[in-house]
């Protein structure tokens, strides 16, 4: 055991060490990926100090100000009731702080995204290296498993699910399990097929050949190969996972008032949006730029470690 | 996946095609019947009740027991799941005698909170869906691969980063957040297009196309952003490889180039997606229809989500699946036509 990892280990340290460095110089000269980089942990900072963030204005995002709006229900004042006090308005009917909503909105967001993102991540490439390392009945049937996800109606699933599973269940950790649960399909294909290839690679048969166990070959010497794969497709994939969150929740079936989230902001604004545009307005950029950020950034880290794809956005 | 090289092909290529299609519609029919065994047992075996929700006020021990009868569920799931499916081949009926309920085949459930079969309920909203769906497909498709193509044939020019800016802009932008303020801008400040509703195509084709302008737009747009990417992507990768050089040194003009020989090959991995898209939007285009008010087959399913109208949300589920079944089956024959290595 300790005689093929002097062997191998170094090899393989050196590679991905050298090619992490060239990754970055590559990624540095991107500028929009870096624009990305930066709004995202914009976010994430917003997300962790949210209670310091809202407590600025002096608000939180559960207190009601019904002085805030009119006899309609509407918020008083310009821009949806903008003020000294509640900087991005009031929402209407209850006339909590907007601001603190979008604030404390991002780690709805965050939290869901990532915790999906990381839960179809471990998924598809557990699915993935098993199916493509064993091949044989187990990939048969892994594979098929893979084609059924494809042909699943998820948002119709999730929707349904959703709704009929009862409140009680925590929101956060059912749409964390739902969302990760419809996303590993296209990362296990992936992992499969790149699995496929690295297991005739001959340093892989040197391993077999020294006596390697599997777990051993997975995971030292396959799975460390695949992490660049990996970590662009969790790039890519937490906008989607994000976008499902805020759907589901826009539809009413997600995250369960009064934890704040984008999503359902943008649904309550459905019936308001003619009167108070802005309660529409600040979530939804939130939310779009959010997204944005992590796609172009994903863009940036798919061209700079796979130059063949380069032409897709430079 | 495919077949073992080593297979001896015998046989005329009619049989090779036929044993392609019944391989692909074989493996189609499993996959709908997995599909349609799990969504049946994630909804019965979860804790929502639909005889308690049918059984109205005050709900006795008995009228409840006499409900669960009447609608089947005081018989093991995996006999309900057969009664299910018997129901799609043969229709079935609740209950008997005077009180009896007929469900014709194909019977995809019974909704006892509307008094109608799900099927029917199914047929009365897929002409809306449907609509949403082929006017904004073709609109998507048109759009986004000649923007597509035009950002690769002009790569690196600014045509080729104002596609590109837009594109990821549009993937990032969610449909429901563009669709309000299409809505608002379009709708209220201009008063352009009507804002919602639907009229059917059979009652006014102009007033049905009128009413769907800023729902194909708004879809169209977001869609076409993806297609755009796509279609850059496999051109620049193709306008790469050995046959277009051939084709360009045989003094083919540059034009014959990119549609006979590029677009050719372009358009595979474009028709696969273009399949799936299309068949999950006519599934159901749940968000659309919420922002515009259409009731279409995203709408009854929302509905039926609002008032746990479990049959209606098993049925409308498995038609879903159905659908994007179908679709992939679809695709897959067509990507054979398309792409003879696809039928090995």
């Amino acid at each position: 055991m300790s005689l093929d990892h002097d062997i191998v280990g170094p090899v393989a340290s050196m590679k991905t060490s050298r090619s992490s460095s060239t990754l970055l110089s590559r990624l540095r000269r991107d500028r929009l990926a870096i624009a990305g980089l930066v709004t995202i942990v914009v976010f994430v900072l917003v997300a962790i100090f949210a209670p310091f963030l809202s407590s600025l204005s002096g608000n939180d995002p559960y207190t009601y100000h019904l002085d805030a709006l009119d006899s309609s229900g509407a918020p008083a004042g310009w821009g949806g009731g903008i003020s000294a006090a509640h900087w991005f308005g009031v929402e209407p009917l209850t006339g909590r702080d907007l601001f603190s909503i979008v604030v404390y909105g991002s780690r709805t967001s965050l939290v869901v995204g990532l915790g999906a993102t990381f839960l179809a991540m471990l998924l598809g490439t557990v699915v993935g290296l098993v199916a493509g390392y064993f091949g044989g009945w187990v990939d048969t049937v892994a594979s098929r498993i893979i084609d059924v996800m494809f042909g699943f109606p998820s948002l119709i699933f999730m929707i349904a699910l959703g709704a009929i599973v009862p409140v009680s269940f925590p929101r956060l950790v059912l749409l964390v399990v739902i969302i990760g649960f419809f996303g590993w399909a296209s990362i296990a294909r992936v992992v499969r097929g790149q699995t496929l290839a690295l297991r005739k690679q001959g340093y892989v048969r040197a391993s077999t050949a020294l006596g390697a166990s599997h777990g051993h070959i997975l995971f030292r010497q396959i799975l460390p190969n695949l992490s660049a794969t990996i970590v662009v497709f969790s790039t890519i994939t937490i906008p989607a996972t994000i976008g499902s969150e805020a759907a589901l929740s826009f539809l009413g079936v997600g995250v369960a008032p009064p934890t704040p989230s984008w999503g359902r902001s943008i649904g309550d604004a459905v019936t308001w949006f003619s009167v108070t545009p802005m309660y529409l307005v600040f979530p939804g950029v939130a939310l779009f730029l959010i997204t944005l950020a992590f796609n172009v950034f994903g863009d940036g880290l798919r061209d700079a470690l796979d130059p063949r794809s380069r032409g897709v956005r430079s | 996946m495919s077949a073992p090289v080593t297979t001896v092909r015998t046989g005329t290529s009619a049989a090779r095609t036929a044993r392609f299609v019944l391989g692909k519609a074989s493996g189609m029919i499993i996959v709908l019947l997995v599909v349609s065994a799990l969504t049946y047992a994630v909804f019965v075996l979860l804790p929502a009740d639909p005889a308690q929700l049918a059984c109205g006020r005050p709900c006795t021990p008995e009228r409840l027991e006499a409900a669960r009868g009447y609608m089947g569920l005081d018989l093991p799931s995996w006999k309900q799941y057969l009664l299910f499916l018997g129901g799609i081949f043969a229709g079935r009926t609740f209950g008997s005698g005077a009180t009896a309920i007929d469900c014709a085949a194909p019977c995809l459930g019974y909704s006892f909170r509307l008094n109608e079969s799900v099927t029917d309920l199914i047929t009365s909203r897929l002409p809306v869906t449907f609509s949403i769906a082929i006017g904004a497909a073709v609109l998507w498709l048109v759009v986004g691969v000649a923007a597509g193509v035009v950002a690769a044939i002009k790569r690196g020019t600014v045509i080729d980063r104002a596609v590109m800016i837009g594109a990821i802009a549009g993937v990032s932008a969610p449909s429901y957040l563009v669709g309000l303020l299409g809505i608002l801008l379009f709708g209220f400040t201009l008063n352009m297009v009507p804002v919602s509703g639907y009229v059917a195509f059979t009652e006014s084709p102009l007033d049905w196309a009128w009413h769907l302008v800023l729902p194909w737009t708004v879809l169209a747009i977001l869609m076409a952003a993806v297609y755009a990417r796509l279609t850059r992507a496999q051109m620049l990768d193709v306008m790469g490889s050995d046959f277009i050089r051939t084709a360009r040194a045989k003094g083919l003009t540059e034009q014959r180039v990119i549609t006979r020989h590029a677009l050719r090959n372009v358009m595979i991995p474009v028709i696969t997606l273009f399949g799936l898209d299309l068949g999950g939007l006519l599934g159901g285009a749940v968000i659309t229809e919420k922002v515009f008010s259409m009731p279409g087959l995203g709408a009854l399913l929302l509905d039926a989500v609002g008032n746990f109208d479990l049959p209606v949300l098993v049925g409308v589920t498995l038609f879903s699946a159905a659908v994007i079944i179908v679709a992939n089956f679809l695709v897959d024959l067509v990507y054979g036509v398309l792409d003879p290595r696809a039928r090995a």
